[in-house]
């Protein structure tokens, strides 16, 4: 270094190179800061996208938790829905129970006479009402003749107008709301006969086309049997084939063949594994369509990968110690296998498992080919009947245009969110609670 | 219903098998284990797998072919005149046939020869289904019976039983090939269907596509055209823009938090960025239909630009988003197999972190970092939800992002959701777009995971 120096002297004006450096270190001391800026800006941008998704997920859905419901005093009336008087169960489930419904907000709006009128004054309470005066009378039929006060549910345009959604200042033209119906809802409101409670509808029922009408219990009883299917399938094959590919399959083109499979498995589309179930469990095994048994054995082609790879690090982790010490005491390698090693792996495998469950909750392409997208009101009740599934829910919840859908399907997506928030956490516990360092 | 008694009067044979051979053992030992090959528990299994499994094996056998049989015995008693009709009218007599014998509604009035076969058909089946528990139930105790005279105490139990399970084991295991095989047949089979009603070159560099086919000759504009370049160039169009969004964010964010951020920070933001990754695509086609798409064009009319509602930029957008934490936690793996060694050479030359990262870190990971991003492409080339929900319906050509556009598996869905024949070159042609998507991604994903090997290989 002494040499550079005396030659940068000798050459008289020449700079030396700590100058240089020095010269040059401000910049160099700037693009790092910008540098470093950059990766705050990336990961900020990373947190603002997930911030927006979670703010307008829940800002739109939160009201989806409550509905209006509108107090009716219903006469019911004997004339109108048992005429014969003989309460055959068969006439009083097909009698007019929306007359009632009618008849009764007219009662309660005399002012009311123009067809017109009329027709956007039945439009206050929802379609749903009279259904529920049809339960009632039928679990009783001692209330015929009676004069009752219900509460029931208001139709999805007037549970907007109550929440808040439509503006009352705008043309009328443009809302779906009209200025009297908004005049008779005041009043309701003034009278307390009109107010918001817990939406168990959305928590019970099924599909329907009414937004006020429809919940999600039907596709959350779709993934629980889809799910299910998934879970008792895949978990077991997963698991014997991380057992053989990583305590027992000899190195050979077969087990080569096995890995690159697996792999690529991995990484197809989702919407591929829907073709093969669609060409080969429904078009050539003959499966129903629609059914969570089909969806069940996509789901668990799709996610074996998952499992197995979960499994065999999982497999991995046991020091061979442990089979060792097993063998050197007369035990086959099934037996090493079955009584020690899988138990101490068995923490790893389930947290992998858990994994691909909450993967498979929420994967809808392949499912929308096998026709589970259909509109189904009942109730699925097993593993065969036509059912759909939470995601798919909400995917056709979203092409709905009535404004009230949009925050059945943000509440849609808190809950399936929430299921995937609990599946992962659940297997965060279990890896902190069983995760062994050896 | 009947089936699944049959099941359980199966299990419930089984174990019973397992105590009889676990019984049986002991008494050919006298009670003395020690004389025994195998602990007592392998004869049970024993007994149990010869009960249980060649009768389950009928079983599924059984069930799998019953439904074509009584099919064709049905068919042979039909007459003439029904049978004469050709193949596809007689297909459709067959559907009313067995709608009938579900009790559901069939597509036209009910002769008398139909009720008749129904009626046959019903008859069989019933025949069939007592048929079925009779030999499955005499196998089961048969072989269980055979069994349990033949233990004896040289006899090699754990090693039969730990046969039959390391055969098991290889059966799961091969399951991962029989899926891919699956699929490559299914696509494979239906798109050489297509085929033959569309030429390849059509199929592949046709510029127009529209997949209605005429249900009269003299429609208008219903030939139906099958030429899939627009489709392939809004599938590239979108994940593009999904690129251009997730590899620097993704990469970036990488580098920050392997070689900048302290634990604690890592220790939030890591976690937080996966959550991304968790998110089911659905949720994101919604985020991206009803807040990002109008969101991009409220923004385009202030600036006085006319974006399509159902843009390419809002799909790819949000695609983005969705890869940000696959691209990143791929990146962060790669980084981290850099060796500590090349840093310490960099830092010791006087190389500031930036600048260590920038030309040692960079170029050294590039090869793993490549092939991350060919991994992101192929998901970003396969993901459906988004693009279902975001992007359009109609195959534009164009590379205008502002435009709407439509992609590959956009186009299956819609070819393949709604009833249709299952026969129609609409529904053939879905498998033919899956056949290319399958093509495409395994060709990626080959690719990527080789780089990725052969990179790890090198600092190992």
């Amino acid at each position: 270094m002494s040499k550079a120096n005396n030659m940068n002297t000798a050459s008289g004006n020449k700079p030396r190179t700590i100058d240089i450096v020095r010269a040059g270190l401000a910049k160099r001391k700037a693009s790092e800061r910008r540098f470093k800026l950059y990766g705050k800006i990336a990961i900020g941008l990373g947190l603002l996208f997930l911030l927006l998704l979670f703010g307008s997920i829940a800002g739109n859905g939160y009201t989806a938790f409550v509905q209006t419901y509108v107090k009716l005093d219903v006469h019911i009336d004997a004339d109108r829905i048992d005429p014969a008087g003989n309460r055959d169960p068969k006439e009083l489930s097909r009698a007019d129970y929306g007359g009632l419904v009618k008849a009764s907000l007219r009662e309660m709006f005399p002012e009311v006479n123009s067809r017109r009128e009329k027709r956007q004054l039945y439009r206050l309470a929802s379609t749903g009402a009279s259904y529920q005066i049809r339960e009632m009378v039928l679990a009783d039929p001692d209330l015929i003749g009676q004069k009752l006060s219900l509460w029931v549910p208001a139709d999805d345009e007037i549970d907007m107008l109550m929440k808040g959604h439509i503006d009352r200042k705008s043309a009328e033209d443009d809302r779906r709301v009209k200025d009297n119906q908004i005049a008779w809802v005041d009043r309701l409101v003034s009278e307390e006969r009109i107010e918001k409670r817990f939406n168990t509808i959305f928590f019970t029922a099924g599909d329907s086309r009414d937004p006020e009408l429809s919940g999600i219990w039907g596709a959350a009883a779709g993934s629980f049997f889809t799910l299910i299917v998934t879970l008792l399938l895949s978990f077991p094959i997963g698991v014997a084939a991380a057992v053989y590919l990583e305590e027992f399959a000899p190195r050979n083109k077969f087990t080569d063949i096995i890995e690159v499979n697996i792999n690529n498995l991995a990484a197809v589309p989702s919407i591929v594994f829907g073709l093969l179930g669609l060409a080969v469990f429904i078009n050539f095994f003959g499966m129903p369509r629609s059914a969570p048994i089909v969806g069940g054995l996509v789901l668990t082609l799709m996610t074996l990968p998952t499992i197995i790879i979960a499994s065999r690090a999982a497999l991995k982790s046991v020091p061979p110690s442990i089979r060792e010490a097993a063998l050197g005491i007369g035990a086959s390698p099934m037996q090493a296998m079955i009584y020690h090693v899988l138990p101490l792996a068995m923490p790893g495998m389930l947290t992998g498992t858990i994994i691909g469950m909450a993967q498979a909750l929420g994967e809808s392409a392949p499912l929308l080919m096998i026709g589970m997208v259909a509109f189904i009101v009942d109730i699925p009740q097993g593993a065969f009947d036509p059912s759909t599934v939470l995601p798919v829910q909400i995917y056709l919840w979203a092409d709905s245009p009535e404004r009230a859908f949009v925050e059945r399907t943000s509440a849609a997506i808190m809950v399936l969110l929430a299921f995937l928030i609990t599946m992962n956490a659940l297997a965060v516990m279990l890896r902190k609670r069983f995760e062994r360092r050896w | 219903m009947q089936f699944s008694i049959l099941m359980i009067v199966l299990l419930a044979l089984s174990s019973l098998a397992f105590y009889m051979g676990k019984k049986r053992a002991f008494q050919v030992a006298q009670g003395k284990i020690r004389k025994l090959h195998s602990l007592p528990t392998y004869y049970g299994l024993y007994t149990a797998i010869w009960c249980g499994i060649p009768a389950l094996i009928i079983f599924a056998l059984w069930i799998a072919f019953e439904p074509a049989i009584i099919t064709n015995l049905v068919v042979a008693n039909l007459p003439q005149e029904i049978v004469s009709v050709g193949p596809d009218r007689l297909n459709l007599v067959i559907n009313d046939i067995k709608n009938l014998v579900d009790g559901n509604i069939t597509t036209g009035d009910v002769s008398p020869e139909l009720q008749a076969a129904a009626n046959h058909y019903q008859e069989l089946k019933r025949t069939s289904h007592i048929a079925l528990s009779i030999v499955v139930l005499c196998l089961a105790i048969g072989a269980a019976a055979f069994t349990l005279t033949r233990i004896k105490a040289h006899q090699r139990a754990r090693n039969a039983v730990e046969g039959f399970l390391t055969g098991l084991l290889i059966f799961c295991s091969s399951i991962a090939i029989l899926t891919t095989l699956g699929i490559v047949l299914s696509v494979l089979f239906e798109s050489i269907r297509f085929f033959q009603d569309i030429p390849v070159t059509d199929f592949l560099f046709g510029l127009e596509w529209s997949p209605q086919t005429a249900i009269r000759e003299d429609q208008v504009g219903s030939s139906g055209a099958f030429g899939a370049v627009p489709l392939f160039a809004g599938t590239m169009l979108i994940s593009l823009i999904a690129m251009i969004v997730a590899v620097p964010i993704g990469l970036l964010s990488a580098i920050y938090l392997s070689e900048f951020a302290g634990s604690g920070f890592r220790s939030v933001a890591k976690p937080l960025l996966e959550i991304l990754a968790g998110i089911p695509t659905v949720v994101y086609g919604f985020f991206a239909a009803l807040i990002v798409a109008p969101a991009i064009r409220d923004a385009g009319g202030i600036i006085g630009l006319d974006v399509a509602s159902e843009s390419a930029l809002a799909a790819g957008l949000v695609m983005g988003i969705m890869i940000i934490p696959f691209v990143s936690s791929l990146s962060d793996d790669v980084i981290n197999a850099v060796p500590q060694s090349l840093r310490d050479g960099a830092y010791g030359l006087g190389a500031t972190q930036a600048e260590t990262i920038r030309k040692v870190i960079f170029p050294a990971a590039l090869p793993g970092i490549v092939g991350g991003v060919l991994l992101a492409v192929s998901r970003a080339i396969g993901e459906t939800m988004i693009v279902v929900m975001a992007a359009g319906l109609s195959a534009n050509l164009t590379a205008n992002p502002l435009e709407a556009v439509t992609t590959v598996t956009v186009q299956i869905v819609t070819l393949l959701t709604g009833d249709q024949e299952f026969d129609s070159t609409k529904t053939l042609a879905a498998f033919a777009l899956g056949l290319m998507l399958f093509v495409t991604t395994l060709v990626l994903n080959v690719i990527a995971l080789h780089v990725v090997r052969k990179y790890r290989e090198q600092y190992e």
